[in-house]
C-alpha cells in the first residue's frame, strides 16, 4: 500500500499547529480521540467512586466513610457514569471516528458543529466539577434528582443539574449529526441495506437522543426553576404532583438506556461476523430490531414506577409495553449466537469481550424481564436486585461493548496492536470480578436488602462482603486492560490496515486513516458481511 | 473531497434541532394537559383574569413579524437587498413589541401579587397557583426564545447587510427564519391554552 501521511500528520483545518490543531479542530477522528481521553477519566473517576462505595459495605456500620460522604458517592457515581460515561462512550468516541468512514465519506456533516458538541461536553463535565465544591457539601440527591429532596436539599443541585443539561444538549447535538450525515453524506452506491449495522445502531440512537433528551431538559430546567422560584410545580402543598416529576425523567431516562446499550448492540454486530468469517445472520432482522427497539423502548418508562402510586391499567399496559422491548433484544441476542454457527471462530481480545457482552447482557435482559412483571417487581423494588440487573446491562452489556470496541478499533485509530496475552488476562479478571461483584447482589436483593442504604442487617454481609471483592477483581482487570492498551504507545508494533480480516469500509483504509479518510475511491460492496474475499485469502494463506 | 454546499442537509440539521425544541416545550404541555385535568375550574378562572386584548395584539404581531421574514427571504432570493433589510428590522422590532407587551402584561400581575411563590397564589387555591406558575413558565421559557430568535434574526441582518447572506447563500437567514417560525408556532400553542381556556 501507498504510505500516506495519517489524520495525525494533517491538522484540520490546514496550518494549525502543536495543541490548536486539536482543541480547534474540525477532524471528526481527532475530535473521537479528544472525547476517548475526557470520556476515560470519566471513567476512572466514576469507577474509584464506585470502589469507595462498596469498600465501605464491605463490613457492617461504618468502615471508611460517613453516611452523607456516602449518599454523595453514589450520587456521583451515577451521575458521572450516566452523563459522562455510558451515554457519550461510544457514539462520541467510535461514533465519530467511524461512522464516516463506514459510510464513505469525510467528515460528519456539520464539523464545526461537532466540535461545539466537544465543548459543551466539556464544559457540562467542568460545571459538575464545580457543583461540586460550590453548595454545602457534595450534592447527594441519586443520579435520578428526585423531588422533593432535589428542590429543598442545600447542595449546589442547580449546577449538578444544568451540568447534565448541557451534557444532554451535547450528546442530543451529535445525534442531530449524525442522522444528518447518515442521510447526505453517505457514498452514493451505498444502499439503505448496505450499510453496517454498527452505523444503523448508532443512527438508531440518534433518533431517541433527538426524541427524548428535550424532555430531560426540560425537566431538569424545571428543578432549577423550582429551587430559584418556588413554583410548587411539583409541590403537593401548593397544588403540584411529585409523581409528575418521575414521569417526566423517567420519559427520557428510560429511552436513554436504549441511548446506552444500542451503540454497544451495534459493536457486536461488527466484532462478531469478523471473528466468525461468516456473513451475520439475519442482517435486515438486526436493522429493523434496532429500529423496534427505539420505538418500543421510548414507550415503556413507567415501568419504574410500579410502587410510586399509578393505576392498574397503566400498569398493565406499561408492563406489557415492556415485555415486548424484549423481542428484538432476543433477535439481536440470537442472531450473534446465529452467526457463530458453523463459522470458522478465530480467537482474539474483542471476540471474547463481546461474547462475555453476549452473556452477562443476556443475564441483565432476563433478570429484566423479573423487573418488568408487576408481581415481582413490588418485591425486589429499590433493592440491589435492581442495581445488579441495570449493571448487567449497563455494564456487562455497554461497558463490555466498549472494551470490545477500544480492543477491535485500537488499531485503526492508532495504527498499532497491543498483547493479546495480557488483554486476555485483563479481560477475564474484568468478567469474573464482575460476576463476583454482582451475583450476590442479586441474592441481596431477594433477601430484601434495599439499594442506597449505607448500613444493613447482619444477614447481609457476606454477600456484601464478597461483592466488594468482586468489586476489586473487577478494577484490577479493568486496570490491566487499559494498562496493556497503553503500553502499546511504547512498543508501537505497527498495525497493517486490516489486521483482523473485517469487510466494512474502514478496514480498505490504512491505519491510522489519512485526513480524508479515503485514499482511492471507496468501492462499496454489495453487502457489507460478504467474507468470500477474506476466506479466499485465508486459503491461499495470505491471512 | 465534498466542497458543494449541501442546502438540504443543512435544513435537515435545522429541522431535527426545532423538533428538538417542540419536545422541549411538549414536556411543559404535558405537564399542562394533566394539571388542566386535575383542575380544570381553577384553569378558567384563571384564563379570565389573563389579559386577552394584550395576548391577542401580541399574537397578532408575532403572526405578522413571521410573515416578514418569509419576506425578507423571499426578497433575498430576489437580490432586493434593501427590502429584504427593511423586512428583517421590522421583523426585530415586532419581537421588542412583544417583549414591551409580555413585561407590561408580567408587571401588572407582579403589582396584583401574582407571581410564583407570592403571598396570594401561595395561601389560596392549589389550581391557581398551578396556573399561574405553567403561565410564569411557559411564557417565560417562550419569552427567552424570543430573544434568541431576535438575536439570530440581528446576526442574519448584520449578515445581509454585510453582503454574506446572497441569493445564492441565505442558510443563515433562512434558518434564523425557521427558528423565528418555531416561536411563533409555540406562541400559537400558548395563546389559546392559557388566554381562551374554557
Amino acid at each position: 500500500m501507498i504510505k500516506t501521511e495519517s489524520f495525525y500528520d494533517t491538522p484540520s483545518p490546514a496550518g494549525l499547529t502543536g495543541i490548536r490543531a486539536w482543541l480547534l479542530t474540525h477532524d471528526h477522528k481527532r475530535l473521537g480521540l479528544m472525547y476517548m481521553w475526557a470520556i476515560l477519566f470519566w471513567f476512572v473517576i466514576a469507577m474509584l467512586c464506585g470502589l469507595l462505595l462498596r469498600t465501605e459495605l464491605m463490613s457492617q456500620g461504618k468502615t471508611i466513610m460517613g453516611p452523607e460522604l456516602y449518599n454523595s458517592l453514589f450520587t456521583l457515581h451515577g451521575v458521572i457514569m450516566v452523563f459522562l460515561f455510558v451515554i457519550p462512550a461510544i457514539p462520541a468516541i467510535f461514533g465519530n471516528f467511524f461512522l464516516p468512514i463506514q459510510l464513505g465519506t469525510d467528515d460528519v456533516f456539520f464539523p464545526r458543529l461537532n466540535l461545539f458538541s466537544w465543548y459543551l461536553f466539556m464544559f457540562g463535565g467542568l460545571l459538575a466539577l464545580i457543583s461540586l465544591f460550590s453548595g454545602e457539601g457534595f450534592p447527594d440527591t441519586g443520579w435520578t434528582f428526585y423531588v422533593p429532596f432535589s428542590v429543598e436539599v442545600n447542595t449546589n443541585v442547580s449546577l449538578t443539574v444544568m451540568a447534565a443539561f448541557t451534557l444532554g444538549m451535547s450528546s442530543m447535538l451529535t445525534g442531530l449529526n449524525f442522522i444528518t450525515t447518515f442521510h447526505r453524506m453517505r457514498d452514493k452506491q451505498m444502499g439503505l441495506m448496505q450499510i453496517p449495522l454498527f452505523t444503523w445502531s448508532l443512527y438508531a440512537t440518534a433518533w431517541v437522543q433527538i426524541l427524548a433528551t428535550p424532555v430531560i431538559s426540560i425537566t431538569l430546567v424545571l428543578v432549577v426553576v423550582e429551587r430559584l422560584f418556588s413554583v410548587g410545580l411539583f409541590d403537593p402543598d401548593k397544588g403540584g404532583d411529585p409523581i409528575l416529576y418521575q414521569h417526566l425523567f423517567w420519559m427520557y431516562s428510560h429511552p436513554a438506556v436504549y441511548i446506552m446499550i444500542l451503540p454497544g448492540m451495534g459493536v457486536i454486530s461488527e466484532i462478531i461476523p469478523v471473528f466468525s468469517r461468516k456473513s451475520i445472520f439475519g442482517y435486515k432482522a438486526i436493522v429493523w430490531s434496532s429500529m423496534g427497539i427505539a420505538v418500543a423502548g421510548s414507550l415503556v418508562w413507567a415501568h419504574h414506577m410500579y410502587t410510586s402510586g399509578m393505576s392498574d391499567v397503566s400498569v398493565f399496559f406499561f408492563s406489557l409495553l415492556t415485555f415486548l422491548v424484549a423481542i428484538p433484544s432476543a433477535v439481536k441476542v440470537f442472531s450473534w449466537v446465529a452467526t457463530m454457527y458453523k463459522g470458522s471462530i478465530e480467537m482474539t481480545p474483542p471476540l471474547l469481550l463481546s461474547l462475555i457482552f453476549i452473556y452477562l447482557f443476556s443475564i441483565g435482559g432476563l433478570t429484566g424481564l423479573v423487573l418488568g412483571a408487576v408481581g415481582p417487581d413490588i418485591h425486589v423494588h429499590d433493592t440491589h436486585f435492581v442495581v445488579s440487573h441495570f449493571h448487567f446491562v449497563m455494564f456487562g452489556g455497554t461497558g463490555f461493548a466498549f472494551f470490545a470496541a477500544l480492543h477491535f478499533w485500537w488499531p485503526k485509530m492508532f495504527g498499532i496492536m497491543y498483547d493479546f496475552k495480557k488483554a486476555y488476562i485483563g479481560s477475564i479478571l474484568t468478567a469474573i470480578g464482575f460476576l463476583f461483584h454482582y451475583i450476590p447482589m442479586f441474592i441481596l436483593g431477594m433477601q430484601g436488602m434495599p439499594r442506597r442504604y449505607y448500613d444493613y442487617l447482619p444477614k447481609y454481609e457476606t454477600g456484601n462482603f464478597l461483592a466488594g471483592f468482586g468489586a476489586y477483581l473487577l478494577c484490577i482487570g479493568i486496570l490491566i486492560m487499559f494498562a496493556n492498551l497503553f503500553m502499546s504507545f511504547r512498543q508501537r508494533e505497527p498495525a497493517s490496515s486490516n489486521p483482523w480480516g473485517g469487510t466494512t469500509l474502514e478496514w480498505t483504509v490504512p491505519s491510522p486513516p489519512p485526513l480524508h479518510n479515503f485514499v482511492d475511491k471507496p468501492q462499496v460492496m454489495e453487502f457489507p458481511y460478504d467474507f468470500s474475499e477474506i476466506a479466499a485469502q485465508v486459503k491461499r494463506g495470505e491471512r | 473531497m465534498n466542497n458543494r454546499i449541501d442546502k438540504t442537509g443543512i435544513k435537515i440539521g435545522m429541522w431535527l434541532f426545532l423538533y428538538s425544541e417542540i419536545i422541549l416545550f411538549g414536556g411543559l404541555f404535558v405537564l399542562y394537559a394533566v394539571y388542566f385535568y386535575k383542575y380544570p375550574e381553577f384553569f378558567s378562572e384563571g384564563g379570565k383574569e389573563l389579559n386577552r386584548v394584550i395576548g391577542a395584539a401580541n399574537t397578532i404581531v408575532l403572526l405578522v413579524s413571521s410573515f416578514t421574514v418569509a419576506a425578507s427571504i423571499t426578497a433575498i432570493q430576489r437580490k432586493a437587498k434593501k427590502q429584504a433589510i427593511a423586512f428583517l428590522v421590522f421583523s426585530i422590532l415586532c419581537g421588542i413589541i412583544f417583549l414591551v407587551n409580555k413585561y407590561f402584561e408580567w408587571g401588572a400581575k407582579i403589582h396584583h401579587d401574582i407571581y410564583p411563590n407570592s403571598e396570594t397564589l401561595v395561601s389560596g387555591e392549589p389550581g391557581l397557583n398551578i396556573f399561574f406558575g405553567l403561565y410564569y413558565v411557559i411564557t417565560g421559557l417562550h419569552g427567552l426564545h424570543v430573544i434568541v430568535g431576535m438575536t439570530l434574526l440581528s446576526i442574519s441582518l448584520i449578515l445581509v447587510m454585510a453582503g454574506k447572506v446572497t441569493e445564492s447563500s441565505y442558510s443563515m437567514l433562512e434558518n434564523s427564519g425557521l427558528y423565528w417560525h418555531l416561536v411563533d408556532l409555540i406562541w400559537i400553542f400558548v395563546f389559546p391554552l392559557f388566554y381562551l381556556v374554557l
